[in-house]
């Protein structure tokens, strides 16, 4: 059974209807699970509220806080700070610096990026042998593709292709998100599967990228988020009742 | 004697406020497919419009199963159409009319 988790969904949050419309487009078109961005510090209240919202419409909503630190010091302090507050952790990486410690610190489940400025994606292979040792994956935003045009895209493809064939080498997992902030850049994710031929991702690559690896990611950190989880490889598997 | 050609149909809706006719649609996805791929791409392609039901937004084309994986690329790269924002999805595909219609015809 096809299980589709979009796990960015770019939503104004204090926009009641703007939030609406997205999860019930991305419901309609098949997703079973969608990421929300929300702010580092966004109350319990508004969190519970995206939750019912979503769950109205048969969806699963995770929890999502990005970063987009300058230093690596600051990088850090944000983990320090936010990695139990949400359940994925997304860095943009501004400098090769970040980047570089985001890939290989285990806090951090995805890193992202500029999507505008090909001079500052860092993925190379360096990048991809420390991501491979931790478990940061890289995300690439199919918005920019439908938005971008003449030869923006051109590089923004060229550079795609380039960091799947080094992603695929290293075995470092790939997830394909919307990255849509309003519903007409909202597509199914076999739709997307067809984009991604355009940067050289075979259709089951790109279908991997839309299920098992980012449901992967949220397991893993809902387990290590729970109550019952002590340590990697440690939980609780009953309690006694004193 | 001639080499048979394999092709592909493929159905697809459009979503969008603003009601197209079917040079509109057409139209969208023939401009989507040359910005991608170019004017040789395009030539591939062997893009056409079989059948356009304006009620429903349906729209059915054909093209080679070669440049199966293009055509769907372009459809999807669509942002708008006529100048208005809207965007065309890929419901199904087939290897004939025929069995298309049926695939149609079952969907919900």
């Amino acid at each position: 059974m096809k299980f589709y988790i979009d796990l960015h969904l770019c939503l104004q949050t204090s926009n009641f209807f703007h939030v609406n419309s997205m999860v019930e487009k991305a419901a309609a078109l098949g997703y079973k699970t969608v990421g929300i961005t929300i702010s580092s510090n966004a109350t319990i209240e508004e969190i519970q509220k995206l939750k019912e919202l979503c769950s109205s419409f048969g969806v699963d909503f995770v929890t999502r806080i990005d970063l987009a630190p300058k230093s690596v010091e600051e990088l850090l302090k944000n983990l320090r700070n936010l990695r139990r507050k949400a359940e994925v952790i997304s860095i943009e990486c501004l400098s090769k610096q970040v980047a570089r410690q985001a890939a290989k610190d285990r806090r951090v489940d995805l890193i992202r990026f500029s999507l505008v400025n090909p001079k500052r994606r860092f993925f190379d292979v360096a990048e991809a042998e420390l991501a491979s040792g931790s478990s940061a994956t890289l995300e690439i935003d199919m918005a920019p593709l439908l938005t971008l045009q003449g030869f923006r895209r051109v590089v923004l493809l060229s550079s795609l292709r380039r960091e799947v064939q080094i992603a695929n080498k290293a075995r470092v997992p790939i997830v394909l998100s919307s990255g849509a902030d309003e519903p007409i850049l909202l597509r199914g994710a076999d739709d997307y599967c067809s984009l991604a031929y355009l940067f050289g991702m075979e259709r089951f690559e790109a279908r991997k990228a839309f299920s098992e690896n980012p449901k992967a990611i949220v397991e893993r950190n809902r387990r290590k988020l729970s109550i019952d989880f002590v340590a990697p490889g440690v939980h609780v598997v009953r309690r006694g009742k004193s | 004697m001639t080499k048979y050609v394999r092709r592909r149909y493929i159905a697809a809706k459009i979503d969008g406020n603003k009601e197209f006719n079917e040079k509109e649609a057409f139209g969208a996805v023939w401009n989507s497919l040359t910005r991608l791929f170019g004017e040789y791409g395009a030539s591939l392609a062997e893009l056409s419009l079989v059948e356009y039901n304006e009620e429903r937004r349906q729209v059915i084309f054909r093209c080679s199963h070669k440049a199966l994986d293009m055509v769907k690329a372009s459809i999807v790269a669509i942002i708008e159409v006529a100048n208005e924002k809207a965007c065309i999805r890929v419901i199904r595909v087939s290897g004939t009319l025929k069995s298309l219609r049926t695939k149609m015809a079952n969907l919900p």
